[in-house]
């Protein structure tokens, strides 16, 4: 539990620390940051040990009221899926902050707290277990990301930030009155003991609200988290702001923030609106395999590498979402790895392109051609990622992409092959967008004279690729590392999923348990009472 | 014993990793070209003890040899495991053979290349992945292998990236090398389509469960859709790697790879991954007889077209790569009418005589400062002693003649062709033969015999290194009695009932397969067998006159001219390969990135998505702006606007009671 505790908070400490460090101790404060990320990191290491993956529930939980009027509290905790892409977060934000030391030229005092106020609140994100929290946290994200995105952004970048504030905003406005109304409804109706926001007690009830509210709630959710992920065709601010992001903030947009639309969307939508869920899934696998079409159709013919990276992940995430709404648990797991490795090979290409870009100052396809003979070892890592996202067999990439297909595949659910088969071909795109790329710029002499000197990566850049490189092969050869933990609370929601299906009275415990719920409460009434 | 197994494929993998961290510093070609030669080597030695065993103690039933588990989720469980059989040895025999002996030849060969050791590496990390395809006992361990060898193909296609290479829309080796990996990948969708029915329906992935549950009740499954689907799919898979229509595009731009390369895995090997796939899936091939006519009809017509092309190429490898096309196209059409074991022993025979054309092509490019063009060659058999000879050898074993390993091979192909298919598939097998023999002798005399027609102030033709002549040495060898292995009962059965080596090792393999197509293993002589065979020899005799008649003897080539000449459309269209490369652009490929471009991108994204949400921003500040002229500042204004609302509100409460 403190390192829970710990994990989220290092950051926020650190982040304050920092506010009170003179600016023109750049160094200093560069490597405070890298030194809190790394703590997280290391701290975040005992959270995988204690971690006990045969239990499904939720792990490490505080539960603290906060509001008890709400019966809103500071209640955090983590089951598999947390744990990985928390693992994640504190895994890509050392390396992001690393990227950082070679792109972030200006105004590094404010740069290096807004990083570390992210890193704290895409923590928070994974690991709150009330609605209400999950929102703050949810909000707080946009505040560091606008700065980072407006300040020390591309040529666009006020453009970029704006847009990508609004659409986002929009979506968790949809979000916070779902909230609202869940909590009501649940506290009210369901478990008769009033509002509340404790996701646990509303996970249980949830599922027994009546569908044609459950759908309205179901959207009120989607919409926000299909913004984030981003689902066709939502996708357009992602484009925009991953090209003009700084590389480190491309990174952490890839790499974790698309990540939370897509836990979102198995964290609440399936977990509270199973029913709901199953009734839209084949609409949402729709939109998902149009998604992975269009992204890398679009992808194939951008001129811009970083652009062509951007669109790329709007396919990838496509799979992603297809997994989930499979709603089997091999196609869970997928989608949960898929996450994890869509975030280290999408993140590891941002991080490559944005070491080029630091050399050469453009991102123009057509300004490069025969980089390899100069740039041998970054050639090398190029591919590493690049095969990883073309979903190579034996990299992290294909065991993602082959669980959700599979998944969709058998899923009773979807119950159409037509998905799966449409999907795949994303395999064919996926390698033609790309291997087309990577031969523009690799491949052929070195023409352009402003490509003469370019220099191979140096000790910071290995230090920073290293690391992922060995995840992206880890998880291709031997993935049940990571699989099994994530593997029993998956298993959970979909016997919960199974239930609702074919029993249609969706928790049959849930008498029991409002009654057990009502005696505490009453007995905590009656006590409060006395009290008076 | 085979439960190491996995040394055969470490071996290699410990080479590749090695070269490819460390290789750049060793700085010594010996150093490297032993050690990568080394493995692969060792690992022949190693697979060449499992096949003693083998011989000793036959096996009924593969050995299953589990590693760990790769991939698991639910009741979805995959290991990584090796089936070893008498398929997968005679396979890993001849990946490691060849490969051997091919990486003893690029110590020669690519001496003096600034990527010598990044050669060695990656010829490593084929060997490895082509030995996890064939060993491989489940699908998915065989796709990995599969992509891999995809891998490493695109990796050493694209070897000299900054080279330039002739092709349609292609000016650099690095675009052969995408758009080998881009067909293949088209293959691979049938691949991965076919794994998730076949994981649907029998519930595993292995090819030994899917082999029993079919066993126990094969005409249960005989031609269900389910099975031909199936079928169909991994043929799909099987055109891609195997280069067969339509998707046969890639292979002959392959050839901007390095020769060995062109000669290990465009030859020998990675190409027959293919036919290796359908002879693994036997029995569920022969239980779908629409896919094997389709099978027979692709790979006949595959074998038919690339010859056509072949005649007319002048590129050295060009020729050679339009006959591995064709050749492989013998092995489908073999498959199509169910001789499985003609089909593996054409891939073995292949091999020697395959890939010892193409190393021999390199030493004629080594000693010829790389000129490919054969019109700009010739005589050059006095200055190359060796590399004629065993040039020489392959050429008369790919063309069938007597007692050389094609012969044995094509002509169990052949007669199996006419016996279990039909006469048309015969004919066009037969009529492919012919040119197959037409266009290798052309290339021999071309290049070796008649006039010197190469500029002699800048090349200076010399015999190749030690290094690479020996292996050519090994392979003429294998190509002159390697068809031994596989004699036909009809020129053996005065010796022995069973007088084919092969068909009597493979025969636990195929058994299934050949009871459920009838086919009971007994021979029996018919007539028709010896006139094919004398038909097929004297076919590839009277090519052969021809080509001498055209080539050597007349050293203007007024024959071929003329009927050049004669028939110049038909020409063109050969020489362009049927357009297929252009049909695929214009149909497919631009309309399908003018599409993305000007209407998903620039129409969709921008125009109605963004042009969707802008606008509300807009309507946001345009009626904020008209709003904000409410706010005047002057007193009475507002007077007004109260004394208004006092009206309306008090007007509702009166008329809403």
């Amino acid at each position: 539990m403190t390192a829970l505790l710990l994990t989220l908070f290092l950051p926020l400490i650190g982040a304050l620390l920092v506010l009170f460090v003179d600016k023109t101790l750049e160094k200093f404060i560069r490597y405070f940051t890298l030194g809190t990320s790394i703590l997280t990191f290391l701290v975040s290491l005992a959270l995988l040990f204690a971690f006990d993956p045969n239990n499904p529930n939720i792990q490490f939980y505080i539960n603290q009221i906060w509001i008890s009027s709400l019966d809103t509290g500071f209640r955090i905790g983590m089951d598999g899926m947390s744990l990985l892409i928390v693992m994640l977060t504190t895994f890509l934000s050392p390396i992001a902050i690393l990227a950082s030391f070679d792109s972030i030229h200006h105004r590094q005092k404010e740069y290096y707290f807004m990083i570390l106020i992210l890193q704290f609140a895409m923590t928070g994100v994974f690991i709150a277990m009330d609605t209400f929290l999950f929102y703050i946290f949810w909000e707080l994200i946009l505040i560091p990301m606008y700065f980072i995105i407006g300040i020390w952004g591309g040529k666009n970048k006020i453009y970029a930030t704006v847009k990508f504030f609004i659409f986002t905003i929009v979506g968790s406005l949809f979000m916070l009155l779902g909230i609202i109304w869940l909590s009501q409804y649940v506290g009210n109706h369901i478990l008769t003991t009033g509002f509340t926001t404790d996701y646990l007690l509303i996970k249980d009830a949830a599922p027994s609200i009546p569908l044609n509210y459950q759908a309205w709630l179901f959207w009120a959710f989607a919409v926000s988290f299909f913004i984030k992920v981003p689902l066709f065709p939502f996708h357009t601010w992602l484009p925009d702001a991953h090209t003009e992001a700084p590389t480190p903030g491309s990174v952490i947009l890839a790499g974790v923030l698309l990540k939370m639309g897509t836990y979102g969307l198995i964290r609440f939508n399936l977990e509270f609106f199973p029913q709901a869920s199953m009734e839209f899934s084949s609409i949402i696998s729709w939109l998902a395999v149009v998604g992975i079409i269009y992204g890398a159709l679009v992808a194939a013919i951008q001129t811009d590498i970083k652009r062509l990276v951007a669109y790329s992940s709007v396919s990838h995430l496509g799979f992603v979402v297809l997994g989930i709404f499979s709603m089997t648990a091999i196609g869970l797991q997928g989608a949960i790895i898929q996450m994890v490795n869509h975030g280290l090979s999408t993140g590891m290409l941002f991080l490559l392109v944005g070491m080029i870009y630091e050399r050469r100052h453009t991102r123009d396809i057509a300004e490069y051609g025969g980089i390899a003979r100069i740039m041998p070892v970054y050639a090398t890592f190029f591919a590493i990622a690049m095969f990883s996202s073309v979903g190579l067999p034996g990299l992290n990439g294909f065991v993602g992409e082959y669980m959700t297909l599979i998944g969709a595949f058998t899923s009773p659910i979807l119950n159409n092959w037509a998905y799966t088969i449409v999907a795949a071909t994303g395999v064919i795109f996926a390698a033609v967008y790309l291997l087309w790329m990577f031969q523009r710029v690799f491949f052929g002499t070195n023409d352009n004279p402003a490509n003469h000197t370019l220099k191979d990566l140096t000790k910071r850049e290995w230090t920073i690729l290293i690391p992922i490189v060995i995840f992206i092969v880890w998880i291709g050869i031997y993935p049940s590392t990571f699989t099994n933990i994530s593997e029993n609370s998956t298993r959970k929601l979909v016997n919960k999923i199974e239930q609702v299906k074919f029993n249609r009275t969706p928790y049959p415990e849930l008498d029991k348990y409002i009654d057990n719920l009502k005696t505490d409460k009453s007995v905590q009434n009656k006590q409060n009472n006395n009290g008076k | 014993m085979y439960n190491f197994v996995w040394l055969i494929t470490l071996l290699p993998l410990i080479g590749f990793v090695f070269l490819g961290l460390f290789g750049n510093r060793l700085k010594n070609e010996k150093l490297i070209g032993t050690i990568g030669s080394a493995t692969v080597g060792l690992s022949f030695i190693f697979a060449f003890t499992l096949f003693l065993d083998m011989l000793q103690h036959p096996l009924e039933k593969p050995v299953i040899v589990n590693l760990f588990t790769w991939i698991q989720a639910g009741n979805f469980s995959i290991p990584i495991s090796y089936q070893v059989d008498q398929l997968s040895i005679i396979y890993s025999l001849v990946i490691t053979g060849v490969g051997f002996l091919i990486h003893i030849y690029s110590i020669g060969y690519m001496h003096g290349d600034r990527g010598f050791f990044r050669f060695f590496s990656y010829l490593n990390l084929f060997i490895f992945m082509m030995l996890n395809l064939v060993l491989g006992s489940n699908f998915l361990l065989t796709f990995l292998g599969w992509e891999g060898v995809g891998l490493s193909s695109y990796l050493l296609i694209g070897f000299w990236y900054d080279r330039k290479f002739e092709g349609v829309r292609i000016t650099w080796t690095g675009q052969a090398a995408n758009k080998a990996f881009i067909v293949n990948r088209i293959g691979d969708f049938g691949f991965l389509v076919a794994m998730f029915m076949i994981y649907v329906n029998f519930n595993t992935l292995s090819y030994q469960e899917l082999h029993e549950t079919l066993a126990l009740n094969p005409f249960a499954y005989a031609s269900t859709p389910v099975i031909v689907g199936i079928t169909l799919l991994l043929f799909m898979a099987a055109t891609g790697k195997s280069a067969q229509l339509p998707l046969a595009i890639w292979l002959p731009d392959a050839m901007a790879g390095p020769t060995p390369v062109s000669a290990l895995i465009h030859a020998a090997t990675m190409v027959t991954a293919g036919i290796f796939l359908l002879a693994r899936n036997s029995l569920l091939f022969s239980l779908a007889p629409t896919t094997m006519i389709v099978i027979a009809v692709i790979g006949t017509l595959t074998a038919f077209f690339s010859a056509t092309i072949g005649t007319v190429q002048n590129g050295i490898k060009k020729v050679l790569a339009y006959s591995t096309v064709s050749q492989l196209g013998f092995m489908f059409a073999a498959l199509g009418v169910g001789a499985y074991t003609a089909a593996v022993f054409h891939v073995m025979t292949h091999a020697f005589f395959k890939g010892l054309l193409f190393l021999g092509a390199g030493s004629v490019m080594h000693g010829m400062h790389n000129e490919e063009n054969i019109k700009k060659m010739g005589g050059l058999k006095k200055y190359m002693p060796s590399t004629y000879k065993t040039f020489y050898v392959a050429t008369l074993a790919i063309s069938g003649i007597p007692l050389f390993s094609g012969f044995f091979s094509k002509d169990e192909i052949m007669w199996q062709s006419f016996h279990e298919g039909n006469v048309l598939i015969w004919t066009i097998l037969a009529m492919s033969a012919l040119m197959t023999a037409f266009y290798m002798f052309r290339l021999v005399n071309l290049v070796f015999e008649g006039k010197e027609r190469f500029d002699h102030k800048h090349i200076h033709p010399h015999e190749s290194p030690k290094t690479m002549t020996f292996p050519l040495i090994v392979l003429a060898v294998l190509s002159a009695f390697g068809g031994f292995l596989g004699i036909p009962y009809a020129l053996g059965f005065w010796f022995s009932h069973h007088p084919n080596f092969l068909d009597n090792f493979l025969h636990p393999i195929f058994k299934d397969a050949n009871m459920v197509l009838g086919r009971s293993g007994l021979h029996h002589l018919a007539a028709a067998e010896y006139i094919l065979m004398a038909v097929s020899v004297g076919i590839a005799l009277f090519s052969i006159w021809v080509a001498y008649r055209w080539y050597k003897k007349d050293q203007n080539w007024t024959s071929p001219r003329k009927i050049t000449n004669s028939i110049k459309p038909i020409h063109k269209v050969l020489w362009n390969k049927y357009y297929l490369d252009e049909i695929y652009f214009s149909v497919i490929i631009d309309p399908l990135l003018t599409t993305a471009r000007s209407l998903l991108w620039k129409v969709v994204d921008v125009k109605i998505i963004d042009g969707l949400v802008n606008g509300l921003a807009k309507i946001t500040i345009e009626f904020g702006e008209r709003i904000r002229k409410i706010q005047t500042g002057f007193a009475q204004t507002y007077a007004v606007y109260m004394l208004a609302g006092a009206v309306v509100l008090i007007t509702w409460i009166i008329f809403s009671f």
